[in-house]
């Protein structure tokens, strides 16, 4: 049991400094997901059924659905805005 | 302040930090081991007090259950703030049918239809998981879990539709009037049940009904009316904040379909 303790707790430290060190915001929530599993796992490990539940779907779903629309939107309207800084002085021009 | 000022603040302060997180840890019990009182008398008494199984959840929904009425207020309000900001303003509406030109990038942007078996996986699994947060709800005094957890659940069940890419069949679902409607009733319903406790004479939602025979479905009084109650607002709330973010994509891949 400890071993196993001990291994889920060195898991959960390497996928977290993983989150981290990523750089990519993309890749990065997909760390977080694997993340919220393993942070899951541990909760389970450590007798904690109820918390391991919710934090298996908030974590390794609900969390990174949330980061991944915000991504989505934040890319979309800074591409909306470089096309009409770019239409503008094409307007100008005419 | 220079970049070297700040460098060696953050190892002074980094440093600190360090030293008393080691303090700290120092005297801290041992793993595994747990000193709390309440903790020792809770599960020695929750069985016999209360006719329930779980004790958590005896914990969230009786012993403390204003707390729990307080988290829950800060998940309602949560959810109509962000559905409030993320609102579509006058601005935004009609927008996307004005700019053919944005219509027509959408398109080709659209993402490809997942694969039948996709489709037909996680469409399979849109039941079981129903079924599943239903019962992680209803069962909450019996066996790990409740109305926080099993809403949760309960909320994902949608998305499975959504990536199985029926939008369709998705927006119909998460913007339905009962998903507001269960979140009203559900904030609402535990707000109402604490009141029979008051009125018999006791406190605020004090445990009222008759305790039945423990681990039977219908036992623990109130608990399971509370947890059913924050099943369906956590549910709908969780759902309407997916609306909320989702509105906008959800609009142009759907025009885009068409």
């Amino acid at each position: 049991m400890v071993v196993l303790q001990m291994t889920i707790l060195l898991f959960v430290g390497i996928t977290g400094t993983a989150v981290v060190f990523t750089r990519d915001p993309v890749r990065q929530v997909v760390g977080l997901s694997f993340y919220g599993i393993i942070l899951g796992l541990l909760f389970f490990i450590l007798q904690a059924p109820d918390v391991a539940l919710s934090q298996i779907t908030i974590g390794a779903v609900a969390l990174p659905l949330m980061f991944m629309l915000c991504l989505a939107k934040v890319r979309r309207d800074s591409e909306q805005r470089k096309r009409q800084g770019k239409s503008a002085p094409r307007r100008e021009a005419a | 302040m220079s970049r070297r000022v700040r460098q060696s603040l953050f190892i002074v302060s980094a440093l600190a930090l360090f030293g008393v997180l080691i303090s700290a840890a120092r005297e801290m019990p041992a793993f595994g081991h747990f000193y709390g009182a309440y903790g020792e008398l809770l599960n020695r008494e929750t069985v016999y007090e209360r006719h329930v199984t779980d004790v958590v959840t005896a914990v969230n929904f009786d012993w403390r259950g204003i707390d729990t009425l307080g988290e829950e207020s800060i998940l309602f309000l949560a959810v109509i703030g962000a559905t409030l900001l993320l609102r579509r303003q006058a601005s935004e509406a009609g927008k996307s049918n004005n700019d053919d030109s944005r219509d027509d990038e959408n398109k080709t942007r659209n993402v490809p239809l997942p694969s039948a078996a996709t489709r037909v996986a996680t469409l399979g699994l849109v039941g079981p998981l129903v079924v599943f947060g239903l019962y992680i709800v209803t069962h909450g005094h019996l066996t790990p879990g409740g109305g926080f957890q099993g809403g949760v659940v309960l909320a994902t069940a949608p998305l499975l539709v959504y990536l199985a890419g029926d939008l369709k069949t998705f927006k119909k679902i998460i913007s339905h009037v009962l998903v507001e409607a269960g979140e009203a009733l559900g904030v609402g319903g535990f707000l109402l049940l604490g009141l029979p406790g008051m009125i018999i004479g006791g406190a605020y939602l004090r445990n009222v009904l008759a305790q039945g025979t423990t681990g039977n479905l219908f036992s623990g009084g109130m608990i399971p009316l509370i947890n059913l109650c924050t099943g369906m607002a956590v549910a709908a709330g969780l759902i309407s904040v997916i609306y909320a973010f989702l509105e906008h994509t959800l609009e142009l891949r759907l025009q885009g379909k068409k």
